[in-house]
Formats: C-alpha cells, sequence, structure tokens
C-alpha cells in the first residue's frame, strides 16, 4: 500500500501573487513536529496579505495548530476569499474567537527588586523565627518526656539511630580514613625538612580528634540524613499526613523532631569517634610509609600528645553539631509546601543551611575554647 | 448521529481494539489475575464508560491501552496499530489522558502545563506554541489570566480542566479520562460534564472512561463496559447494560443508588 503524503504544503509552491492557494496534507502539530517541515512551510507562505484565494478542503486534516498557523499568517482576519469544509470552519472560528493577546507579564522595575529585596529580608527573618519556635517547642516536649518517659516515641528513636548511626559507618569510615592518609602524607613532607618527624603524631592527633573527625562525620550526616530528614517530613506534607498527625492532637515536633534530634544527638559522637579512629589509622599507615614511624609508637605516643580535653571538647562539639542538623532539616522539612517544587528547594536548602550552620559553630567553638587542650 | 468533525484519516480499524488480553501481576507468594481473555473493542465516535468493582482492574485496563503496561499475554491496537510498536514520538497526537488526580507538573504554570507537548516538538515558533495554549485553555472554560497560575494556586475543577487541555493540545483523536469528575463539588462535576459532551461533539473524540459516578455514567456514556470475572461481561448501550443479568450489574445499577441515577435515563433520552 503505497502511503499518500501527509506533509503539510500549498499548492502551487511558493504561491504566487495573485493565484488561488491550495493546502495539502495533514496541517496538524504532528507533522510540524516533524524537521525542516514548518520551515518549508513558512518559506512558501504566500507574502501579502488576504488577497489571495484560499482552498483548504484538499487538506487531509486541519488542527488547531494548524489553524492557529494559519490564522497568525492571514493576521486574524478572514481572507476575502474562502473556500473550505464545515468542519474546517468550526476549528478556525473555534481559533479566532479565543485567539486573545495574553496579559502582558510585569517588568522587573527597580521598585520591583527593592521589593523582592524586602521580601527577603522577611523571609529570613521569618526561618530565624521559626527556628527559635522549633527550639523552643522542642524544650517544652523535652518536659513532656522526662514527665512520662514510658510513653515516648523510643521505638521511632531507635530506628533513627540505626538509619542516620549504623548505616552511616561505611561511608564515615571510607571518608576519615583517606582524608588521614592524605593529611599524614602532606604533613610528613613538610616536617621532614625540619627533622621534626615525631610531631606527626602531634599533628595528626591534635587536628583529627579535635577539628576534623567532628567536623568531617558532621558535614557527611548533615548531607546523608539532614537531606533524608527534610524529604521524609517534606513528603508527608504534600501527602496532608502532618495535617492528619495535628488532627489526631499529636504534636510534630513531639512525635517527629524530637526522636530525630535524640537520635542525631546520640548518633553522632559516637560517629564522629569512629570517624577520627578511621582517620588516625589511615594517618597511622600513611606515616609509617613515609615517615617510618611504626604505629606502635604512634599509639604510645597518641596519648602524650593529645589531651583528653580535645577528646571531650571533640565530642561534645559533636553532640551539638547532630541536634543542628536535626532541628534544621525538620525546620525546612516542615516549612515545605505541598507540591514538588518547593520540596527540591527544601531539601537543597536543608542541606546547605545545616552544613553552614555546622561550620560557623565550629568556628564559634574555636574561639571559645581557644584554651583548652593545646 | 455522526457528529460533524474534522476529517481523521479514515482507518476502517476500530480505534481500540483488545483481543486475548491477561493482566498478571507477580506477588512474591502468588500471582494475581486482573484480566483473563478479555476482548474489547471500541469504535470511533464512542464514549465507552468501563464500570466495575474496585480491583476489577479498571485502571490496568486503561494503562494497558495507553502502553504503561505491558500485557501478560494478548494484544492491545490502537487504530489497528499493536500498543508496543507505537513510538514515543507523537504520543501525545494519538492519545490524550486526563489522569484522576490531573497530574499537572508543579514546577509550571498552567500555560507551561499546557504548552510542553507542544514545546517538546522543537519545532514551532514560541508565539505560535503560545497562542495555541492559549485556545486550548479558553476551549475548556479557563480564562486567559489562568494561564500564569500555578498548579497549587487551582481548585479542584480548574486543575481538571487544565489538564484536559493539555491532553488535548495536540488534537488526539481519542481520549482517556480516569475519574473524571472524581473530587468535584456536584456543580463543577455538571460543568465538566457538559465541556466534555461539548468537546465530544465539537472535536469528534472518542472516549473511553473509567468512573464510579452514575450521574456521569449515564449523562456522558453511548456504550457502557462492566468489567467482571476478570473479563468484559457486557459491552452494549446503557440500556441494555442496565437489563443485563448479573449480580454485579444489579446490584451496581438497580441498588438504592442506582435508581436514583436512573431517574436520568428518562431525563436524558438522548444520552441512550
Amino acid at each position: 500500500m503505497a502511503t499518500p503524503d501527509l506533509t503539510p504544503r500549498l499548492d502551487p509552491a511558493p504561491a504566487a501573487p495573485g493565484q488561488a492557494v491550495r493546502l495539502l496534507g495533514e496541517w496538524t502539530a504532528a507533522q510540524f513536529g516533524r524537521p525542516n517541515v514548518l520551515r518549508q512551510l513558512l518559506r512558501t507562505l504566500p507574502r501579502g496579505r488576504g488577497h489571495q484565494p484560499w482552498d483548504l478542503r484538499d487538506a487531509a486534516l486541519l488542527d488547531h495548530v494548524g489553524a492557529q498557523l494559519l490564522w497568525d499568517h492571514w493576521g486574524h482576519r478572514w481572507p476575502q476569499q474562502l473556500e473550505l469544509l464545515p468542519a474546517q470552519r468550526a476549528v478556525l472560528e473555534r481559533v479566532a474567537e479565543f485567539t486573545a493577546t495574553r496579559p502582558r507579564r510585569k517588568r522587573a522595575s527597580l521598585w520591583n527588586l527593592y521589593l523582592a529585596f524586602g521580601a527577603l529580608l522577611l523571609r529570613a527573618f521569618d526561618h530565624m523565627k521559626g527556628f527559635v519556635q522549633l527550639i523552643g517547642q522542642l524544650t517544652i516536649d523535652l518536659r513532656e518526656l522526662v514527665r512520662a518517659p514510658h510513653q515516648a516515641p523510643w521505638r521511632d528513636f531507635s530506628g533513627h539511630l540505626y538509619r542516620i548511626g549504623a548505616t552511616a559507618l561505611p561511608i564515615t569510615a571510607l571518608v576519615g580514613g583517606l582524608i588521614g592518609v592524605v593529611l599524614a602524607y602532606l604533613t610528613a613532607q613538610q616536617l621532614r625538612q625540619f627533622g621534626a618527624d615525631a610531631y606527626i603524631v602531634d599533628i595528626l592527633g591534635i587536628a583529627l580528634v579535635r577539628e576534623l573527625g567532628p567536623m568531617l562525620g558532621a558535614i557527611l550526616i548533615a548531607g546523608r540524613s539532614g537531606s533524608a530528614i527534610t524529604a521524609q517530613i517534606g513528603v508527608m506534607r504534600v501527602t496532608d499526613e502532618l495535617d492528619a498527625m495535628r488532627v489526631m492532637g499529636i504534636s510534630h515536633t513531639y512525635r517527629l523532631v524530637m526522636p530525630r534530634a535524640m537520635a542525631l544527638s546520640i548518633a553522632m559522637p559516637l560517629i564522629s569517634a569512629w570517624t577520627t579512629v578511621a582517620g588516625l589509622i589511615g594517618g597511622m599507615i600513611a606515616a609509617d610509609l613515609s615517615l617510618g614511624i611504626s604505629p606502635l609508637f604512634f599509639v604510645k605516643a597518641l596519648p602524650d600528645a593529645v589531651r583528653v580535653s580535645n577528646l571531650v571538647l571533640g565530642l561534645s562539639k559533636s553532640v551539638v553539631f547532630g541536634i543542628l542538623i536535626a532541628l534544621v532539616g525538620c525546620h525546612f522539612g516542615l516549612r515545605v509546601q505541598p507540591n514538588t517544587q518547593s520540596l527540591g528547594q527544601g531539601t537543597t536548602a536543608s542541606v546547605v543551611t545545616a552544613i553552614t550552620v555546622v561550620i560557623l559553630v565550629d568556628a564559634l567553638f574555636a574561639i571559645l575554647f581557644s584554651n583548652v587542650g593545646i | 448521529m455522526e457528529p460533524a468533525a474534522p476529517p481523521r484519516p479514515d482507518s476502517p480499524d476500530p480505534i481500540v481494539e483488545i483481543r486475548k488480553l491477561w493482566s498478571v501481576f507477580q506477588m512474591p507468594e502468588r500471582r494475581l489475575v486482573i484480566h483473563k481473555d478479555l476482548d474489547l473493542t471500541v469504535q470511533r465516535g464512542e464514549v465507552l464508560s468501563i464500570v466495575g468493582g474496585s480491583g476489577s482492574g479498571k485502571t490496568v485496563l486503561l494503562r494497558q491501552i495507553l502502553g504503561l503496561e505491558r500485557p501478560w499475554r494478548g494484544q492491545v491496537r490502537i487504530m489497528g496499530q499493536p500498543v508496543s510498536q507505537l513510538s514515543s514520538r507523537g504520543a501525545s497526537s494519538r492519545i490524550g489522558m486526563l489522569f484522576q488526580h490531573g497530574a499537572l507538573f508543579s514546577a509550571f504554570t498552567v500555560l507551561e502545563n499546557v504548552a510542553f507537548p507542544l514545546r517538546e516538538l522543537k519545532t514551532l515558533p514560541r508565539r505560535l506554541i503560545v497562542e495555541a495554549a492559549m485556545v486550548k485553555l479558553q476551549m475548556v472554560g479557563l480564562k486567559p489570566a489562568d494561564a500564569d497560575k500555578m498548579p497549587s494556586e487551582l481548585s479542584g475543577g480548574m486543575i481538571k480542566r487544565a489538564a484536559l487541555a493539555r491532553a488535548l493540545i495536540m488534537d488526539p483523536p481519542l481520549l482517556l479520562l480516569d475519574e473524571p469528575t472524581a473530587g468535584l463539588d456536584p456543580d463543577s462535576s455538571d460543568g465538566f460534564v457538559n465541556l466534555l459532551r461539548s468537546l465530544h461533539r465539537d472535536l469528534a473524540l472518542t472516549v473511553i472512561m473509567v468512573t464510579h459516578d452514575l450521574d456521569t455514567l449515564f449523562e456522558l456514556s453511548t456504550r457502557i463496559a462492566v468489567l467482571a470475572d476478570q473479563r468484559v461481561i457486557v459491552n452494549a448501550r446503557p440500556r441494555e447494560v442496565v437489563a443485563f443479568r448479573h449480580p454485579f450489574v444489579e446490584n451496581f445499577f438497580l441498588g438504592e443508588r442506582g435508581q436514583r441515577a436512573m431517574e436520568l435515563l428518562r431525563e436524558y433520552p438522548f444520552a441512550i
């Protein structure tokens, strides 16, 4: 069976002035979608408006997009001479009736920019207020927890502890170990120049126990679990689960925020200790390979090089990091609007904010406790 | 009466033809057979409603027609061609689908949603796309001012209308509807039914819909197909279906709820 040529086209093409223009083929969006068809067609459309007689009757199909093309070409006017089928007239009449100029969108003026900036500031304030409210509500809920500890959501708590803590062990160990190796190799190069090889234990010990272990752990967990917390709570907003919970008289902070904050405040110091140990092992191997410092010496020298207060400082920082990551994640999750766009934005904002907050608070700790343990 | 229509490529094949269809869901411990040797033929210009109890596979059948699910056995043909062999290119000029909850892209405005299939062709000029989308928007009864709204700002009825405009943007001859009036208040439900009726008439659409709403069913359908016992037990005009002897049919149409809707049969005799 020979397939008829369905390409939308004119006869004659290009149309001669004054001569009748006949439409052939399928004037449909599907045909216009084929490569080059539309460009070819637009080139053959006659220039002068409305002077030619038009004959649409031989067109195999004319859909609304095809009719729109013609209507636009006719300059939103009916041509003087037009031959067409009743069905084609119906399509064209609908297009003619509904072709409307769209209301112009407002252009960005200086005043609008000023207003947008103001809205941005107000939104930032709103975030701050929401965050403080969340902390306050959590404190109130903690009172509830102390009063009736047997009624607390312990199952949730243990679930989060497993998901946030236990499942993060491989990745944190890998990253911590590799950072330890990199750090040891870099410092070994410098120390060898001064013949101060033995001090690698001090440098690695202080850096990892006090700063890098807690920081690396916190940043990894912020990216891994902070985003998950926001997404979980955000999806609950999208599916009305949060409202359902409120209708049952169950507080979001008590049931959703508190178990996560508690789980993270316990998991975070453990993970940071784990990351630190992985980093030290990595550094130990690298020190052995590059400076010939035996692991035995490394382990023996470590307690003298790093005072216990460093460890205490590192671990207590981690508790704060953990609580902050959970609160930031929950805060952004609870503010998600019920649409996919907002969910994506909320998750991104949550991770970025959590990491920024962790680094800011770490700097604060560094300044406040600058004379402790060194 | 055959409605006045823009000429379609006249193929003698029925628009949808389902032969010996088996739909099977593999569960871990057992196999769930939804359809067993199901046959269904839809002719051009019909408004076919599919009814059946919950779990009888109405929506699965729509998804089979759309090619979203692969038949376990048997064949689904659209305009003479097996669904599995149709290319994804030009899909929206073959079938329009109105999902139960609209399925508008929430990141786009209404206009961008409606224009999306045209824009994805990558060949049409921007102005033409916008104008064509505006025409479709107004055809489904939305105002030009609604074009720049986000889907989250729309009411349930407006979401359905915008989704319908998107489904029809490339003038497909076949329109599938999943519960078109579910979740609408009676007023907007009536408005939507009237809109569907006029579009069916003006655009010479073939409509296949799944609905539980007896009012919609009797007001729109030219045929009703009843799914029960894993197959189509009857596919006929509404009056004949109501008279069909089967426990499900009797329960569905002749229950208290059905009796009320049957009043419509007398009010809207043209639907039969």
